[in-house]
Order: structure tokens, then sequence, then C-alpha cells
């Protein structure tokens, strides 16, 4: 076998046209990855929502909170089913809760819409994640609220300790909470008997969150729930729930990802054979030389193939690199299951930055392939006779 | 009486270039014995060249028979022949042709990597064919770091180190000053004599032609004279 250092040397030979290439691939990557990051960002925000004990429930055939209803006695009829854990204090661990939009307005006097999240106690213990990282914990009765911090600095009124009118009551701003990378750093927590108070929506929830013995139990918790006649719910486990918002909402970005990457990697293909077409023509009295020592046809398509993707590679690692600042980069988007405003992180994870390099890759093999192919099958004494 | 290593028998080469046939070799009939030294010779476009690409297997005739080592190249497909190639014949071109990212010592290994041979098999076959040329000291340098006739020198190298038994050389002092195209007749001369090496070249120098054994030439495609030494 022909060693790679032939191949990356040659590619050194030409620096200019070779660099050029890597570059406009590069910028595949860069686009590519920072959709992809994107989409990983929304999906991290998802999925750390979701906790493996927690059951949700919401009415029967609702998709989502924001669609869902129902009287508060279902709710306490849901927090005295059997399966479901109990609190230090003997109580079933339940949050009934309420989702409210508001549309609030950023600083640059644009709108934003934001989850208003009524809560009862459990909510905390339901979602341990959570953290107060400036001021406390609303107080009930004390119209107070606290705010993810997906959403600090995001609209006016939203600082620790100013206030701010939502419904017909004016709210403190007790807190900041850090969510834990999950959506609900997107949202407004207060009391759910005062948003109820406030938005005359009193005696109805959203959702009930409950928490099973063990992870092990959701599903005899969800069939306990769902098999009573008392109530006309649908329950389904936490994870679940927020992967399919998860999916209808990154799985825009996923499509819009491999689209911009079929578009632009069309134009990539044609810089990498560009300069595979600029090699072989180059080295033509290399390649008949190659042939004349005893290499194979196939040896020679395996070396420009190669040689593509050695390009490939290298193309692939910068983009990565140029896309490594998006890491952590806040960004926001519509969940399309709730419609309200998501907050998020993008992610450029291993996974990311994989594809990323595989695209460019793929893109340099493809377009190093007719040039390679080329190579191959002219005939020895021709390239002997033109290089 | 020595084994016919190259028996040609009545070929012909045509070359069709736009409209017109262009016979290149007409009929051409030659043997050369093992350990023999020829040299071909003939003016520009008498078919010196493709003759010689011929006996590597890099072109096929039109019509008529080339064995080499006891093998009829017709018979061997594309895939088959380079194998053939590698194995048997020793190719040197008059502008060298060593690949410029790689450095002399990395010029010769690079045959040896279609052999079964370890490492370190390849670096002793790769240092003793740079020592018979008196290159061993050049080993790490790069093709353009070479004057031409040390690029010569690491070429001849290159077409000895897997020992074939056939050295094809196409004009290989044409792009030579006088010293440095007699040091490499000398070492022709010295692997044929030393070494035993059956050595067909090409050239139209009659000083170069008289270093070899044998002189052939060619004329319009055909072969229709001959001098021994």
């Amino acid at each position: 076998m022909i060693p790679i250092k032939y191949n990356v040397r040659s590619l050194f030979v030409r620096k200019a046209n070779t660099l050029m290439t890597i570059v406009s691939i590069a910028f595949v990557v860069l686009v590519y990855v920072g959709v992809l990051a994107l989409g990983a960002g929304l999906r991290v925000a998802f999925t750390a929502s979701g906790d493996n004990s927690t059951v949700i429930v919401l009415r029967d055939g609702a998709n989502s909170e924001m669609e869902s209803y129902f009287p508060t006695e279902t709710h306490r009829i849901l927090a005295s089913m059997p399966g479901v854990a109990r609190g230090a204090d003997g109580e079933p661990l339940a949050s009934g809760e309420t989702m409210t939009l508001q549309i609030l307005e950023r600083p640059d006097g644009t709108e934003t819409n934001a989850v208003l999240r009524g809560v009862e106690d459990d909510a905390f213990a339901l979602r341990p994640y959570i953290r107060i990282t400036e001021g406390r914990r609303f107080v009930p009765g004390q119209t107070e609220i606290i705010v993810g911090d997906q959403l600090e600095g995001e609209a006016g009124g939203l600082e620790l300790g100013s206030t701010i009118e939502l419904g017909r009551f004016t709210f403190t701003v007790a807190g900041i909470f850090d969510s834990g990378g999950s959506s609900y750093g997107s949202e407004i927590w207060g009391n759910v008997q005062e948003f109820g108070d406030s938005f005359r929506r009193q005696n109805y929830y959203s959702s009930t969150r409950l928490m099973a013995e063990s992870p092990a139990q959701v599903d005899a918790l969800i069939e306990e729930i769902e098999s009573s006649q008392q109530i006309d719910v649908a329950a389904r486990g936490e994870p679940g729930y927020f992967e399919a918002q998860s999916n209808a909402s990154s799985g825009v970005f996923l499509m819009l990802g491999n689209l911009i990457a079929v578009m632009m990697g069309f134009g990539a293909c044609f810089a990498a054979a560009n300069t595979m077409y600029a090699q072989v023509a180059a080295r033509s009295k290399e390649i008949a030389t190659l042939r004349v020592l005893g290499f194979r046809r196939r040896t020679i398509l395996g070396v420009f193939v190669l040689e593509a993707a050695v390009l490939g590679l290298a193309a692939g690692a910068l983009g990565a690199l140029l896309a490594l600042p998006l890491n952590n980069v806040s960004a926001g988007t519509t969940n399309f299951v709730t419609f309200s405003e998501i907050r998020f992180v993008l992610r450029t994870t291993p996974d990311v930055l994989g594809a990323g390099v595989l695209v460019a890759t793929l893109t340099a093999v493809i377009g190093g392939f007719f040039p390679a192919l080329s190579a191959s099958r002219a005939p020895i004494a021709t390239l002997l006779r033109e290089g | 009486m020595a084994e016919r290593l190259v028996e040609i028998s009545d070929v012909t080469k045509n070359y069709r270039r736009d409209a017109f046939d262009i016979k290149v070799l007409a009929g051409v009939s030659m043997d050369v014995s093992e350990g023999e030294f020829v040299a071909l010779m003939g003016p520009s476009g008498s078919g010196k060249s493709t003759l010689l690409n011929l006996l590597a297997g890099i072109d096929r005739p039109t019509s008529g028979n080339i064995r080499v080592a006891g093998q009829s190249l017709g018979a061997l497909n594309d895939s088959q022949l380079a194998g053939w190639r590698h194995r048997n014949v020793g190719f040197v071109f008059q502008f060298y042709h060593l690949i410029p990212v790689l450095t002399a010592y990395e010029n010769l290994e690079l045959p040896l990597t279609l052999t079964k041979l370890s490492r370190a098999q390849r670096r002793r076959k790769v240092d003793l064919a740079l020592e018979v040329v008196g290159l061993a000291d050049r080993k790490d340098h790069y093709p353009r770091q070479l004057s031409g006739g040390q690029e010569q020198r690491v070429a001849i190298a290159r077409a000895i180190v897997t020992d074939p038994r056939l050295v094809l050389a196409d004009e290989p002092t044409g792009d030579l000053d006088a010293g440095s195209a007699q040091e490499i007749l000398d070492l022709l001369a010295q692997l044929n004599e030393e070494f035993g090496k059956t050595i067909v070249m090409v050239t139209h120098d009659p000083r170069a032609a008289e270093r070899a054994r044998r002189e052939l030439h060619l004329d319009k495609g055909r072969l229709h004279s001959a001098a021994r030494h």
C-alpha cells in the first residue's frame, strides 16, 4: 500500500488550492454544525426536563399542558392514587400546575411568549435539579414569582426585586432559578392559586405531576390512572412527554441542517473535485510511474480517494474548530407544541462535531471520486506522453 | 547457452491519431538472452520507446507476441500485468520520475510495499540498493535536493530494489551532462556485469550504445541492423 504520507505531502505541494478547498468545505461544516448544535441544545433542554420517576397527567386527548385543563378535584383524586410516592411529611408527592402564555416585551421592543407556570410546593421536590441562584423561592400569598435563568435579561421587569404585571396582579421577582439546562429555564413560576386568581382561572389545572415510588413503578401508576373510571385523563412518563416536544422542535433543525448540508455540500463538492482534478492533472507522470512500478488501477483509485478523504478530514477538523465557540451560545426558538418561546444554549457535542467531520469527508470523497477514477483509468503510455 | 529472457515475434503497433493510422512498429522480431546488455538505437519516432513500453507491459501490441521470462504478456489482463511487471521488470525513465514528495529512501521503499517483506527486510534491501548506486548518504534527501545524475542513480536503485530479471532504460542519459551520463552508463554496465542484470536500453547516443554488448537499430518501425561489441 502506498504510505499515507504520500497523500498528505502531495496535498501540501499545491497549498493554495488545497487550502481554499479546505476552507470552503470547513464553512459547510460550520453552518451544518451550527444548525445541529441548535437541535442538540434544544434536545438537551427538553430531555433535562424529564424525570424517570415522574408521571405527567393531562386531559385525555391533549398533547401538551397548554391544551390541557381539568378540575382541581381530578388532581386530588390523582394524588391519592396508590403507587404515588410520599414525601417526608407523609403526603403524596404531587404538584397540580397551570400553564399560561404571557406576552413580554424584550428590551429591543420585540415581543416574546413566556410560560407562566403555577405550581404547588411539591413542584420543587419533583424537580430536584431546580436551584435558586439569586434571592429565594416565592412565598404563597405574597404575589411573588421566580424567574428561570434563560429568561434573565430577556424582558424588562424580570430582574430580582423588580415587579411585573401578570394578569390582574402585580408580582415581585423573589428569586432567579437555575433550571439545570432544562426547558423550565424559559419559564416564570409562581403559586398556582395566585396565578389562578390573577387570570380568573380558579379551580382548573393544566397538569398534574406525580412522583412514582420508583422508576420501575411508573408504568403501573400510569395503568392505574388510565384505568380509573372516575377521571378522564391521559398519563405518561415525563421523559416521553418532553421527547415528543423535543422531536417536534429539534426535528425542524435536523431537517434544516441536512438541507443546508446538501445544498452547500453540493457546491463544496465541486471545489473538492476541482482540487482533485488539478492534483490528477499535475501528477499524471507520478500516476504513470506508480503503475509502471506495479501498482494496480484500483490502488491508484484508492490513493486519490484517500487523498480526497484526507482533504475532507482536514476541512472537517477546521470546521469543527471554527464551530467550537458556538458551544453554550444562548438561543431561543418557539416550542412547536406549546408555542411558547424556549431559551436554550447551543451544544456542540461530540456527536454534532462528528457529524460535521463526516459531512466534510463525504463531500470531499464524492468530489474526489471522479478525478480519482479518471486517474486510475488512463493508459500508462498516454499518461507518460501527456504529463 | 544463456536462456532467452525476451522473445518478440512479428510485433506490430499502430496508433490511430484523428483519421490517420500511424504504423509505429512493423513486424519486429528479436530475442534477448539472460544477462545481455542491449542498446536499442534509432532516430526520434523510430519506435524505440514504443518497443520498450511493449516489453514492460505498459502498452499492448496491435499484433504479434511478446514473451518475457517465459510469460506471454498478451495472456495477462491489466491487473496481472501490473503484478508481473512488479516482479520481473525494473524501469528507468529519461526524466527519472522520482516521486517528488518522497525522499530517496521512500522512493525506493515504494515498490517494496507491494511485497510481503517486513519493514526491516525492506530497509535492508533499500540500503543495499542505495549502496550499489553510491548514494547511501543521500537517502533522506528529496529529489529536488539531488543533482540530475544523483536522481537518475536513485531511479536506477528503485528499478533494481525488487531484484527484477530485466531492467529497461528509456534514454537514461538523455537529460544528463556528459560526466553524469558516463556515471550512469558505468552503473548500468556494473549492474549487467557484476549483478547479471539483463538490460535493454533505448538511446540515440552512439557513445552510450557502445557500452552495451549488442546494438539493435530501429528505423521507421523496422529492426534492420545489429552490431556486437
